[in-house]
């Protein structure tokens, strides 16, 4: 009988294997993906850190002896809010940077497959055409 | 109604609300935004200065958020410390501010002035608060507000550079999450005085879980305080940066360090079993090698931006020499070091972006180009910060860095602390000279075409005053150091802070 530990754990353990190995990729659409599976880890690493338990009381009142943690909760919905502001502002900067620099590399090197010379000026032309 | 009591929250209420009155007035009416922000600056380092003289009698004063007792509400702390920082940070914003404004470089952008308000808002709340999650909170609102500031005015490089920096906070933002869930999970409490006096309660079982947890927490505050090796993503970053704005980010390395202050001896101090002082074997051999390899960075740097972030590396490293010991006279001498590391290195970048206004297609290159205006007058506040940074006579530096070695010697590692500052100042002196001797003193070829521009002398203001600041701590620096020492017996003293945040139990 698996326990309702060990399913949580071993789910954020792959987040956490998934979203590091994309985080180190070279291109920024992985990067984002990698941050957002991190961060997903995170979210559910905050909840469990209230312990994992089934059919309590969520409010504490001075009847009830058991009940779930409710600080866990209010912290992944601030930890939630933030991450997800964090990667849509990262979309966007990633975005601008591969319309400036016409290279979708973390570290700004020209792409493999295509020469960044053309690419920037695809880019350039594409943006004349919409103005 | 007691306002004197309220004066602790202003410095977190005051940017509140500048940021957005400034975002909403400053398409229409520019001088007007321009106003609410210098006006929203000089109310913080008032009441900054209002909350230091009000912690001078020792008392720690405590700000309960809603009324909500500790440790169920957040608590804002004001102590020595936090009220030092907060000064900092207000004279910081306001020389970023003014140079800011008389380069014209907040037209950059349309919002220079709210995202520099909410960076406000962020440094001073993670100065203020006394609750380690509301720390998380306001590091990732100062970071929010630190991301549209570096990549202020656009351009490539500054967005290629942006990227990293944001890639590098979020994965430091997660990390510093995953350390809060494990502590708290083990102690059940997020505030810091609650969780140092709970820690010593963890069971045998648990210890390895704790020493994980801290160390997870130090490594955040080592990411955002740039210790080697998690140096990497500070020097491009900085460089380049607008440099009003970088100039304002000599402070955010430095809260790295403030956390590091305030949390190792609270949560981590004798009773955290396993995690007792668990940070201190690993951060004074990080903190010699942060030296060296900032100063040797400063030695081999091709433009002065780059200098600047090199020397912000290495001073940082010089500070955690010091902190990495945690006592009293190695802290307050630290701390002495950290306000005066803060103000030189802000002068750096604010000079290299004179020298860069100044010589039209050399920019700020370390490279002989042809004469340009008031050669003299910039060349001599390069002098003066530069002696500053690497800690000559008799500016404030050589102050920090005799307090620092003074201090150490009675350590056991004492050896590696004094090798590391005198061989960085040795190699900080050359590298310095020979930027100066090329940029000010040669003179090079003239340029195709470039014609050096005509500046007027007022971009000089904000370094000049950063310098005069500097001399002004070296002239009172019995009194700066008296304070340093003061606050560090405060912050070390963690069952005080305890008994002042919770109430006598």
């Amino acid at each position: 009988m698996i326990s309702l530990e060990f399913l949580v754990a071993s789910a954020i353990g792959v987040l956490v294997a998934g979203g590091i190995y994309l985080t180190l990729r070279g291109r920024t659409f992985q990067v984002v993906l990698g941050l957002t599976l991190f961060s997903y880890a995170v979210n559910l690493f905050l909840f469990a850190s209230g312990r994992l338990v089934v059919g309590r009381a969520p409010i504490w009142s001075k009847s009830v002896t058991d009940y779930a943690d409710p600080l866990p909760q209010a912290l992944v919905l601030t930890a939630i809010v933030i991450t997800f502001g964090m990667t849509a502002l990262a979309v966007i900067l990633m975005l601008r940077s591969f319309l400036e620099t016409g290279s979708d590399q973390v570290d700004g090197a020209p792409c493999d497959n295509e020469p960044a010379a053309d690419r920037a000026d695809d880019r350039a032309d594409d943006r004349e055409d919409a103005a | 109604m007691n306002l004197a009591v309220h004066l602790a929250i202003a410095p977190i209420v005051i940017p509140a609300l500048a940021a957005p009155l400034a975002l909403l007035v400053m398409r229409r009416r520019r001088r007007l935004g321009i106003t609410i922000s210098f006006a929203s600056c000089f109310a913080m380092l008032a009441a900054a200065l209002g909350l230091l003289v009000q912690s001078r009698d020792g008392i720690i004063r405590t700000y309960e958020l809603g009324d909500w007792e500790a440790p169920f509400g957040i608590v804002l702390v004001t102590d020595r410390l936090a009220t030092i920082m907060l000064v900092l940070a207000a004279v910081m914003a306001l020389l970023a501010l003014l140079h800011a404004v008389l380069t014209k470089a907040d037209r950059d952008g349309w919002h220079f002035h709210p995202l520099l308000q909410f960076q406000l808002l962020g440094l001073n709340g993670a100065f203020l608060t006394g609750d380690l999650f509301n720390l998380f909170v306001f590091f990732e609102v100062l970071l929010i507000a630190s991301y549209g500031l570096m990549v202020h005015g656009q351009g490539s490089a500054r967005l290629k550079a942006g990227v990293q920096y944001v890639v590098v906070n979020i994965i430091g933002s997660s990390l510093f999450l995953i350390a809060l869930g494990l502590l708290y999970a083990l102690t059940g409490t997020l505030n810091m005085a609650d969780m140092g006096l709970r820690i010593a309660a963890i069971g045998p079982d648990d210890q390895w879980l704790l020493r994980v947890a801290a160390l997870l927490l130090v490594s955040v505050f080592a990411l955002k305080a740039a210790l080697v090796p998690l140096h990497l993503w500070l020097p491009r970053t900085y460089a380049v940066a607008t440099p009003a704005v970088a100039a304002l980010f000599a402070i955010m390395t430095k809260v790295g360090v403030y956390s590091l202050i305030r949390v190792v001896p609270q949560v981590l101090g004798d009773d955290a079993g396993s995690a007792a002082w668990a940070p201190a074997p690993y951060l004074l051999p990080a903190a010699v090698v942060t030296a060296v390899v900032g100063f040797a960075g400063v030695f081999v740097a091709r433009r002065l931006s780059e200098q600047a972030a090199y020397a912000i590396i290495g001073s940082t490293g010089t500070l955690m020499i010091a902190v990495a010991a945690w006592q009293v006279d190695t802290l307050g001498a630290a701390l002495y070091y950290l306000v005066h590391s803060t103000l030189a290195g802000a002068a750096l970048f604010l000079i290299a972006d004179v020298v860069a206004r100044r010589r039209a297609s050399f920019s700020d290159t370390i490279s002989s180009g042809p004469a340009f205006c008031q050669r003299q007058a910039v060349g001599l506040l390069f002098l003066a910060a530069a002696i500053a940074t690497v800690g000559l006579p008799p500016l404030s530096g050589f102050i920090g860095k005799l307090l620092i070695m003074e201090s150490v010697a009675d350590t056991a590692s004492w050896g590696w602390a004094w090798t590391a500052i005198l061989l960085t100042t040795l190699a900080g002196v050359i590298g310095f000279a020979r930027a100066g001797s090329a940029v000010f003193w040669k003179e090079g070829p003239v340029s195709d075409g470039a014609e050096p521009a005509h500046v007027s002398r007022s971009d000089m203001a904000a370094p000049a005053i950063a310098i005069l600041l500097l001399a002004a701590l070296s002239v009172a620096a019995g009194p700066a150091t008296a304070l340093g020492n003061a606050a560090a017996a405060q912050v070390l003293d963690a069952p005080a802070t305890a008994r002042a945040v919770l109430g006598e139990r």
